[in-house]
């Protein structure tokens, strides 16, 4: 075998993916805020909706659990334009496509999560004399948010991953910083050691720093 | 578009075979080592635990590219069908792992007492005692984390695999229409994996009774 690993031209072109790193975290951030404005906002109507609000919210939960990502991806990027007059770059059309995605698992566990409150707190927030609007806001959403920390960070870790599926639409992720170096260096065992280790520090170092957050201010069980 | 129908099948056809290899291949190895962690001796369980966190730390995309680009340097020479088949069981079977270990450890320790009591050996406590019991928790997630694999099959399209997602690729490099194909697509993944899961959900609702 005559492969001599060599780094060289990895660490010659380590802006791409420094950036790279930095753009997959950004997608991810983006994505999982406005998934949580998705998620959040239907898990309101679904659990005080009516029959028709929450056959429909079921149906976009279904729909877009069940399709693979990389599809929604294509379909956003390559097919919506052509039916609605829209344009946009790939970066703006794989946040839109990923906060999609988060909002739909973000429903169900905001919604069990809803559920999940205490029926006492509730009351509690009745006996202090607050209308069903400052409940929500004030005591059923707090502690729901509280109990489904630990899945939300397992949404963002998932998310963060699922980030590099941009790569193929040319956003300058993580993953497409990967490709670019491979294209023109041809070093492909090397850049794939580095951007594994580099996908497995960052994706670790957020799930420390996250469960930190669970302990400081989820629920104690 | 009526046209493209019979290749599209082609492409479902190895969309299928694809998640049925995986699935299976990632049942096997991954109920071992999800043993391994649950029941091995400190070596086996660190090597699986690391295997496991190692694998569900980097992304699937990732993951196909190191196996059908990288281990080629190591003799590994796959073609792209095998480097699908082989990254996309590894992933899934980290998932068995944590499945297994999972519905093994939701069993009290009670339960495994009072078959070394009875003077099983320890096949046979796992086959008469934990595994019906643990078989239960298992089966929900598991057949839900088969959505994953079908899903993921629409990676390896990325390696050049001729999958319904990468026929339909083909199909609209001709029509130049995309959007009536992606739906079409997004169809048939969805009818796969909405079946799948719900058998899950029917699955959970027989097994709901189970309550400690």
């Amino acid at each position: 075998m005559g492969y001599h690993l060599n780094f060289t031209l990895i660490w010659r072109n380590f802006d791409k993916l420094a950036y790279g790193l930095v753009t997959s975290l950004e997608l991810a951030i983006f994505s999982i805020a406005l998934g949580i404005a998705i998620g959040l906002s239907l898990a309101v109507i679904y659990v005080g909706g009516g029959r028709v609000s929450r056959s429909l919210i079921g149906m976009y939960v279904e729909f877009v659990r069940n399709v693979p990502l990389l599809l929604l991806v294509y379909l956003v990027f390559y097919g919506l334009p052509t039916a609605i007059d829209v344009a946009y770059d790939a970066t703006t059309s794989f946040v839109a496509t990923l906060s999609v995605y988060s909002g739909a698992y973000l429903v169900e566990v905001f919604r069990s999560g809803l559920d999940a409150v205490p029926r006492g707190l509730i009351d509690a927030g009745k006996a202090i004399g607050l209308n069903p609007f400052q409940r929500l806001v004030h005591v059923r959403i707090p502690a729901m948010l509280r109990i489904t920390l630990p899945a939300l960070s397992n949404t963002f870790i998932s998310l963060f991953k699922d980030t590099s599926v941009a790569s193929v639409i040319a956003v300058p992720e993580l993953t497409y910083g990967a490709q670019w170096i491979n294209f023109n260096t041809f070093r492909i065992v090397e850049i794939y050691l580095v951007v594994t280790a580099m996908y497995l520090f960052a994706g670790y170092s957020i799930l420390l720093g996250l469960r930190r957050v669970e302990r400081w201010y989820g629920v104690e069980r | 578009m009526i046209y493209a129908l019979p290749f599209l099948l082609k492409g479902f056809v190895t969309s299928l075979e694809v998640s049925a290899i995986v699935v299976a291949t990632s049942l096997i190895i991954g109920a071992f080592m999800g043993l391994g962690v649950a029941f091995g001796p400190t070596p086996i369980r660190l090597i699986c635990r690391l295997f496991s966190d190692f694998v569900r730390g980097i992304p699937i995309l990732v993951l196909l590219f190191i196996v059908f680009y990288g281990l080629p340097i190591i003799g590994l020479n796959f073609s792209p069908f095998l480097a699908a088949i082989f990254a996309l069981s590894v992933f899934k079977t980290a998932q068995v792992i944590e499945n297994v270990r999972g519905s093994i450890g939701s069993i009290s320790r009670g339960q495994m007492d009072a078959a070394k009591a009875i003077g099983l050996n320890f096949p046979a406590r796992l086959l008469y005692v934990i595994a019906p019991q643990a078989m239960r928790r298992f089966l929900p997630p598991w057949i839900n984390g088969v959505t994953d694999a079908v899903k993921g099959s629409a990676l390896v399209s990325l390696l050049g695999v001729n999958d319904l997602m990468n026929s339909i690729q083909q199909v609209i490099g001709r029509t130049y229409d995309p959007l009536p194909l992606y739906i079409l697509g997004a169809a048939i993944y969805f009818l796969i994996n909405y079946g799948l899961s719900s058998l899950s959900r029917s699955l959970e609702l027989r097994f709901a009774y189970i309550r400690e």
